[in-house]
């Protein structure tokens, strides 16, 4: 196993999330296995690895959707074990779903101001009542949405319900909602996936705008090329293990994880993801 | 509350719930194999239980049996009043399926939209038995249909002797040859069902489906063909149960199926709804406790009992006694 | 998982289209002209009973009571459609929540105590409130087929509990629940059409505000005042952070948690607020009685309500009263087909089901598909930002959906 590089000293980086040893069983499946790696605030890190490899569980324990078998999570700090999943995306993770999960009989707005509301507090009463809060919030809550949207580029799609949009405006919709939850670190589980080569390309550097705004970004993705072009740090996980956390080119060169693309001589590694399916 | 009276008639409530949980337990496969396949809960089922009861009384008066009826002649006339329940309940689970989901699965419309479709059908269902009358007049076959149509609204008796002897007694409590058959005859099928789900061809399919539609349709499975199946082994079960019942109660009428169906229901989650051996368990269990429930608090609050129980299993054990199990539980 | 899995949402043709035109229409209109549109609908509806339109009116029956029926079922499926439409949760059992206002106030009044009216409404719209908290709190954790049965317990429990308990009347249930208290000023006239031609009929007045067992018109107008109050507080609280929950977790309870909505609090409050609005209708339906027993609680009740949600459309405020008009009106209107009632309710539910699952007046779609068609236009002179569009929703979609290891949980 790697020795996990620490970034350099002159940044003095702020770990933003830590995963510390976890292991998580489904019955006799070990989704992961004793894995650890930090993510530091600002960066954007890149989270790869073959199907199966826990890429997704692992966001599902960072966000609590799984409690870990064993090991901890913290976050800004804090331990997130014993929040509730709502209480963790409002301090901060936010994410977007591998094969997308929007409310489709909303509106595209709609779906973002949920998001949005994540940072209000208005109930029935101060809607009732219309009271001043609840009209500030709405207007703020609209205002932030319509400009995420345009951030995105669903730009004048705001009032389309969300399952009549196209694929690729559904998943960057995702992105929009996650961000409007004003997390601290914005989750992407293959945002990418189904885009083709141009469209990804702009994808990443959406991600890398997101980043400008001062997020921190956790990616998975399958295309290695693309990843190595866009993220700061990689983890590589197998088999529920982590098999390799540095730099895009110290990553490319561990013989574990030219081992672990099986077969695939490095040029075509961006390809994996297509076998495997 | 008497706790006295339950514990002085403790074996006799004990007995009492017991043949009761066999029909429930009889009826729960039903709910749990439809909803071991299509994660459906099966609303009208009750409905195709209500139609066995009625061709039990039907068939009796087909072939002449009443109060007379003796002996070996009995028992065959209830043979046969039960072969032509089940054929009937079986039948009306088929139509329900061709006409209630099958639409609707095609388009793969929201489960709710399902629910509301057997919700409909359920009327449809037992108001037709309670319009029979007013139908057949219509049809200008009132004359024709005589007594099988005359106080559709009313209850409707069974013609044979209901006088049971007592074969056996067990802590003073006489067992009578009713208790017996109803609990044979309902584990018989049971163990029946069971070993067809677990050993033929079809059952693997039916639990092909159960698993994992998808992959099965994939597979090859005919998935239309085992939902069908599944329906009309559900309803054979509940045509059977009717027969039972009728043994038990001696009565039905147009809207009997409701409330049985309610805790038949109860049956199968308390014993993990999809899983066949749970609704076995769960129907014994309900019947069990509804019948000393009953004796504690009056028999007014026999169903009061049964619903909080199902109310208490949904909240501290939601995947029932033995666990979710036809196919794999899913949340 | 959600209640709902929907593979691959069938496209709804275009039926309808009458009604979405109207709406399309109506948003359209300056909102000046929609107030004074919708005040002049209030006004037309608080005149009926007087109007006695020929054609709708009941023959037989007292129009006025007929309507009265029909205000209470319209409140009832706005306040279910809050439960069912727009927070997702099936409610087989709404009918304890209106008997459980019915007997609070028939226990306060009369059975018990001798309070005001108008002392016991509020206390009766708390009780049902609580007992909607009380039945949610443990419940609402429940799968979402599963809660369908237990609410469908709740009601049965409530009714036996109701034919059960001697304290609450058993049977017979309670009587001589007093009426509101009133305020004559004026006497109305109703109109008479029996010549052909409507005159003012002087022999038939309605006193305003009389509440009299004799006539149902002043109930009918308190019935129609609390409707109007309900539908725009359903507004309202449906324009907020709190119907964007209900829906959210509606659409998908995980995502929505993840997106920082405490799913639970709102499902709860949704069936906080559906009890209440039922236990106002349940108050006034005992109160025009002045007598109550647990026939009139009864499952079929429950499953009429949710008929008339469903009917309508689920999620859609004037679809709730469009399905609770029919569902109230028609019977009365078409009177001697009355034993056939239930029986064509089942086949419409299936029908229904079948051919228009989304109900007669779905939650806006088509407003939706016009103003797509609208942006598109405007988009296609825009010049194609950051990210490129995909071209098609093919297989990837698929592929991506049949890929596994995504939230099994
Ligand atoms: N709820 C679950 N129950 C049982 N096994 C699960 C569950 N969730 C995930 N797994 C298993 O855990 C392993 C890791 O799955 P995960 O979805 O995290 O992989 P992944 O790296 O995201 O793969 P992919 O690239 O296909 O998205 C797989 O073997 C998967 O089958
Ligand atoms: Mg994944």
């Amino acid at each position: 196993m790697a020795e996990p590089v620490e970034a350099p000293p002159s940044a003095a980086p702020i770990r933003l999330l830590e995963m510390d040893d976890i292991t998580l069983r489904f019955g006799g499946v070990t989704a992961l296995d004793g894995v650890s790696f930090h993510i530091d605030q600002g960066e954007i890190l890149g989270l790869i690895g073959p199907n199966g490899a826990g890429k997704t569980t692992a966001f599902n324990v960072m966000t609590g959707i799984y409690r870990p078998t064993s090991g901890r999570v913290s976050f800004d700090g804090h331990p997130t074990s014993r929040l509730k999943r709502y209480q963790i995306a409002k301090r901060g993770i936010a994410r977007t779903f591998q094969n997308i999960r929007l409310f489709k009989a909303m509106t595209a707005l709609e779906n973002v101001m949920v998001g949005a509301d994540a940072r209000h507090s208005t109930g029935p009463i101060s809607a009732l009542l219309g009271l001043p809060k609840h009209r500030r919030e709405e207007e703020a809550g609209r205002e932030l949405a319509h400009e995420l949207l345009d951030f995105v580029g669903v730009r004048g799609r705001a009032d389309e319900l969300a399952g009549n949009l196209s694929y690729g405006d559904q998943r960057r919709l995702e992105i929009a909602r996650a961000m409007a939850t004003q997390p601290k670190l914005l989750c992407l589980d293959e945002p990418a996936a189904g885009f083709n080569p141009s469209e990804k390309q702009a994808l990443m550097e959406l991600i890398r705008s997101i980043r400008d705004r001062g997020l921190t970004v956790l990616l998975i993705e399958h295309d290695m090329r693309l990843v190595m072009g866009a993220v700061d740090r990689l983890v590589v996980l197998e088999f529920g293990r982590k098999i390799a956390d540095g730099t895009p080119a110290e990553v490319q060169n561990d013989p574990g994880v030219i081992a672990a693309y099986l077969g695939v001589d490095e040029d075509e590694m961006g390809e994996v993801d297509d076998d495997a399916s | 509350m008497q706790f006295q009276y339950v514990l002085d008639n403790f074996v006799s409530l004990f007995v009492g719930g017991l043949v009761f949980g066999a029909v429930y337990a009889l009826v729960a496969l039903g709910y749990t194999m439809v909803y071991g396949v299509l994660q459906l809960i099966n609303f009208a089922h009750s409905e195709v239980f209500m139609f066995g009861t009625f061709a039990t009384v039907w068939a009796l008066w087909l072939i002449g049996a009443d109060t007379s009826t003796m002996g070996v002649a009995l028992v065959l006339s209830l043979a046969f009043a039960m072969v032509v329940s089940m054929v009937t309940s079986g039948g009306v689970a088929l139509l329900l399926e061709r006409v209630a989901y099958r639409p609707l699965l095609k388009r793969g419309a929201p489960r709710l939209v399902a629910l509301i479709s057997a919700i409909g059908a359920s009327f449809v269902l037992s108001e037709a038995m309670g319009l029979r009358g007013a139908i057949a007049s219509a049809l200008g076959l009132e004359s024709v249909l005589g007594r099988y149509v005359a106080r559709s609204r009313e209850n409707l008796g069974l013609p044979t002797d209901r006088t049971f002897t007592v074969q056996f007694e067990i802590f003073g409590y006489g067992v009578t040859n009713r208790d017996i058959i109803i609990v044979v005859a309902a584990v018989l099928m049971m163990v029946l069902a069971d070993q067809f789900i677990r050993r033929t061809r079809t059952g693997r399919g039916i639990r092909a489906v159960a698993q994992d539609p998808e992959t099965s349709s994939l597979m090859g499975v005919n998935s239309t063909r085992v939902i069908q199946i599944t329906f009309l082994i559900g309803g054979l079960l509940a045509g059977a149960a009717a027969t039972l019942y009728m043994l038990q109660v001696g009565a039905t009428r147009y809207n009997a199926g409701f409330i049985l169906g309610v805790k038949a229901f109860t049956a199968a989650v308390l014993g993990g709804i999809g899983n066949l051996r749970g609704a076995l368990l769960g129907g014994f269990v309900l019947g069990i406790a509804e019948s000393l429930g009953a004796g504690l608090f009056g028999g007014e609050w026999r169903s009061v009992v049964a619903f909080v129980l199902l109310v208490l299993i949904l909240l501290f054990r939601p995947t029932g006694l033995l666990g979710e199990s036809l196919g794999k539980a899913r949340a | 998982m959600s209640g709902t899995t929907t593979a691959g949402a069938p496209r709804a043709p275009r039926r309808g289209a009458l009604l979405d035109g109207v709406r399309a229409r109506l948003r359209k209109t300056p909102r000046w002209a929609q107030f004074l549109f919708m005040t002049a609908l209030a006004l037309l509806c608080y005149l009926l009973p007087l109007l006695e339109l020929p054609i709708i009116s009941t023959p037989g029956t007292d129009f006025g009571g007929v309507l009265f029926t029909v205000a209470v079922y319209v409140l009832v499926a706005v306040g279910l459609n809050i439960v069912v439409g727009y927070a997702g949760l099936l409610d087989l059992g709404y009918v304890g929540f209106y008997a459980i206002g019915a007997y609070t106030v028939g226990v306060l009044t009369s059975q018990h105590a001798t309070w005001p009216w108008l002392l016991s409404l509020p206390v009766a719209l708390g009780v049902t409130m609580l007992s909607g908290v009380l039945l949610g709190w443990p419940t609402l954790r429940v799968r979402g087929d599963y809660l369908a049965i237990v609410t469908l317990g709740f009601g049965e429990i409530v009714r036996l509990t109701l034919i059960n308990t001697e304290w609450l009347g058993a049977a017979p249930g309670i009587s001589s629940i007093p009426a509101p208290p009133s305020l004559p000023l004026i006497e109305l006239p109703h109109l008479d059409w029996s010549t052909g031609v409507p005159l003012v009929d002087f022999s038939d007045t309605t006193t305003f505000i009389q509440f009299t067992v004799t006539d149902p018109v002043p109930f009918y107008w308190l019935a129609l005042t609390l409707v109007i109050l309900v539908l725009l507080a359903d507004k309202r609280i449906k324009n907020s952070r709190v119907g964007r929950s209900w829906e959210a977790t509606r659409e998908d309870e995980d995502a929505a948690e993840l997106m920082g909505v405490p799913t639970f609090r709102f499902k709860l409050l949704a069936f906080a607020l559906g009890a209440f609005v039922g236990g106002i209708a349940g108050s006034l339906f005992a109160t025009r009685q002045t007598f109550i027993n647990p026939e009139s609680f009864t499952l079929l009740i429950s499953i009429l309500f949710l008929s008339a949600v469903v009917l309508g459309g689920q999620g859609n405020r004037w679809g709730a009263v469009i399905g609770a008009i029919v569902v109230a009106y028609l019977p009365e209107r078409f009177r001697g087909f009355e034993q056939w009632r239930v029986l064509v309710f089942g086949i419409a539910l299936m029908l229904l089901a079948i051919y228009r699952p989304q109900g007669l007046l779905p939650p806006r779609r088509t407003i939706r598909a016009q103003q797509m068609r609208e942006t598109e236009e405007s988009l296609e002179t825009a010049d194609p930002t950051l990210v490129g569009r995909v071209a098609t929703e093919d297989g990837d979609v698929g592929r991506d959906a049949q890929e596994k290891g995504e939230d099994r949980g």
